[in-house]
């Protein structure tokens, strides 16, 4: 299957609040930001970390503005994310 | 966030001994076939491999270019590689220029290039060091003593799944007549994490 993302892309992070393992860092979901390169396949650790099956996906590493995640600050937080965290997003204005 | 890194989890570890325990009981491993993987990568593993990168990107453009387009590639020029666990690891390292500042932490666990960095310090490991830097990465610089300009852009890199992050520092200033060797030797590992300059 096709990655669903490439560098440039605006994606929004799932506001998923799952009982088990996940490596959706809590302070990024919820969020948006642009993929900034593709990192590879790899298996989904949520399902991983479970022994349910996982077949490789995409793994982005996606850029955020700190204002964006916490509401303040003029830096960016740049984090390696499942592609089944992720979902498109649509451009906002004058950003 | 998951817990505090700081102390050894005596469960897992209590966990992982019964798990080695059985694996050597039943003829599956060598008794000292772990003991000696362990001692071979940690031997290979120190923030000298880093600098040498850094040393040679300094003073390469060729080799500054290929690091940065593709840093498991460029390794084996320096005879180094991400390898020693499962699997190869990625790795990929960020640039510091004049207006932007690369700090490197991984929020969920402690994920850390360890055979190009050693193993990590234990500020990295602890929780107010993944919970501040990605919130207020100029507090925690300022904590180690360094202030970059207002103009700097900073970019955390939050490394919590399977690649691994490097910095490449910023070649001092004064240093045009150093060669590769004692460039090197002024590279700090805490540099090659982004909390410091070189």
């Amino acid at each position: 299957m096709a990655d669903r993302f490439s560098a440039g892309d605006r994606v929004r992070t799932i506001r998923a609040d799952p009982p088990h393992h996940t490596r959706l860092p809590r302070y990024a979901r919820g969020a948006t930001g642009t993929v900034v390169e593709r990192q590879g396949r790899h298996p989904l650790p949520d399902r991983r970390a479970r022994c349910l099956p996982a077949e490789p996906e995409p793994v982005y590493a996606v850029a955020f503005a700190a204002r964006e995640l916490f509401g303040e600050g003029d830096h960016t937080v740049t984090v390696d994310l499942w592609e089944s965290y992720l979902r498109p997003a649509e451009r906002e204005p004058g950003r | 966030m998951s817990g505090d890194h700081g102390g050894p989890s005596a469960p897992l570890a209590a966990r992982v001994r019964h798990l080695e325990g059985l694996l050597e009981q039943r003829g599956l491993v060598d008794p000292q076939e772990l003991d000696r993987a362990l001692e071979a990568f940690l031997a290979r593993s120190s923030p000298a491999n880093g600098a040498a990168l850094v040393a040679r990107a300094w003073v390469d453009e060729g080799f500054r270019a290929r690091l940065l387009a593709d840093a498991n590639a460029a390794l084996p020029e320096l005879a180094l590689s991400m390898g020693g666990g499962l699997q190869e690891q990625r790795l990929r390292v960020v640039e510091n220029t004049e207006d932007s500042h690369n700090v490197i932490v991984c929020t969920l666990c402690s994920c850390y290039p360890i055979a190009l960095l050693g193993p990590s310090p234990t500020w990295y490991k602890s929780e107010a060091y993944r919970s501040r830097v990605v919130r207020d990465p100029r507090g925690v610089l300022r904590e180690f003593g360094f202030e970059p300009g207002p103009a700097v852009q900073i970019h955390v890199w939050d490394a919590s799944a399977e690649s691994r992050y490097m910095v490449l520092p910023r070649r001092p200033a004064g240093t045009g007549d150093l060669d590769e060797q004692a460039l090197a030797a002024r590279v700090t590992r805490n540099g090659l994490i982004g909390v410091a300059p070189v």
